[in-house]
């Protein structure tokens, strides 16, 4: 039917897990180093996820030594090995730009309660 | 190697390379095409082939046309184009796919830009635009046209409002991404001229 969604549809990855904004992951990404290829992860919030199939992306926030990081993986990105959720956050709202701004205690997310 | 097809934009998308990164890409419907006619060295003094693309109800033809395609035994096709070639000439008849090319070919494409229609200096020639606000009643027009008593005239040249795009446009060196004989599909970095469904002509660049 619509080549350019077939394209698309051909690359979409079935393995990843479903996670939201709020949730805590840990990101096991590929990593070429001098020609030999290991596992980086790369563990910490997720602050968005933007964009629709193929293109679609999401932003993990992590604080590592007092710096905030952030990383933004492609979802279908085939250097992604593998995302594992590790907790999943109750939030408010869809992008967590706000956690930015915030440290520490304050900028703890709290689980999110699963109803027996 | 002179060598080339024809195509149709489909439209942009964007494709995981072989390390995994994110390449924007160009969805082309590029061929069949059959080969009309050939040119030769000994006949017409150069090397070159046409090629036909797109169907078209026969109807929409001129008897001509018709004529010159059922010599050949070839269905009717909306657009007619001639390629220099080098290397072995296909026959006519032959049918020309996408498989001439592969991932990490460079290819010039040509169309014909979206037309923008009647545009203004600032969208035509990007000069900057005035205040829109404040008292100020430049906003988006022509500024200067240039001194006065000399040279008492406008160069020529001068970025002046008029009729933009649907023009041919070329664009050169883009690299082949990746070629798909079996669904016919040409993926090329980066934009190409012209609407979605607009004609293109695609041509292997010169070997560097």
């Amino acid at each position: 039917m619509d080549i350019i969604r077939t394209l698309e549809k051909e690359q979409l990855r079935t393995d990843i897990p479903d996670f939201r904004p709020g949730d805590t992951v840990r990101v096991h990404v590929k990593v070429v180093e001098g020609g030999r290829e290991r596992i980086q992860v790369f563990e910490g919030t997720v602050l968005a996820r933007k964009g629709r199939g193929v293109s679609e992306t999401f932003t993990v926030r992590r604080v590592s030594y007092g710096v905030g990081v952030e990383r933004t993986f492609p979802v279908h990105s085939p250097r992604i090995e593998k995302i594992e959720v590790v907790r999943q956050g109750r939030v408010r709202r869809a992008k967590l730009y706000y956690l930015r701004n915030l440290s520490g205690k304050a900028a703890r997310i709290k689980e999110k309660r699963r109803d027996v | 190697m002179a060598k080339g097809i024809l195509g149709r934009k489909l439209g942009m998308t964007q494709i995981f390379d072989d390390q995994g990164r994110a390449v924007p890409v160009t969805v082309i419907e590029a061929g069949p095409c059959p080969v009309v006619q050939v040119r030769t060295v000994e006949r017409d003094g150069y090397e070159a082939v046409q090629l036909g693309f797109g169907e078209i109800k026969p109807s929409r033809l001129t008897k001509p046309q018709r004529g010159h395609l059922a010599k050949r035994n070839i269905p009717p096709v909306r657009t007619l184009k001639e390629f220099r070639w080098s290397g072995e000439l296909p026959a006519e008849g032959d049918v020309i796919r996408v498989d001439i090319f592969q991932s990490g070919d460079r290819v010039h494409v040509t169309g014909t830009s979206r037309g923008k229609g009647f545009a203004g200096v600032v969208k035509r020639w990007h000069s900057g635009r005035g205040p829109m606000s404040h008292g100020s009643k430049y906003h988006r027009r022509v500024g200067s046209m240039g001194a006065s008593s000399f040279p008492s005239r406008v160069f020529k040249g001068k970025p002046m409002p008029g009729h933009m795009g649907n023009e041919r446009v070329t664009v050169r060196n883009l690299e082949v991404v990746r070629a798909d004989p079996e669904r016919n599909l040409l993926l090329v970095k980066g934009a190409v001229p012209g609407a979605r469904g607009a004609t293109l002509i695609i041509r292997a660049a010169a070997e560097r």
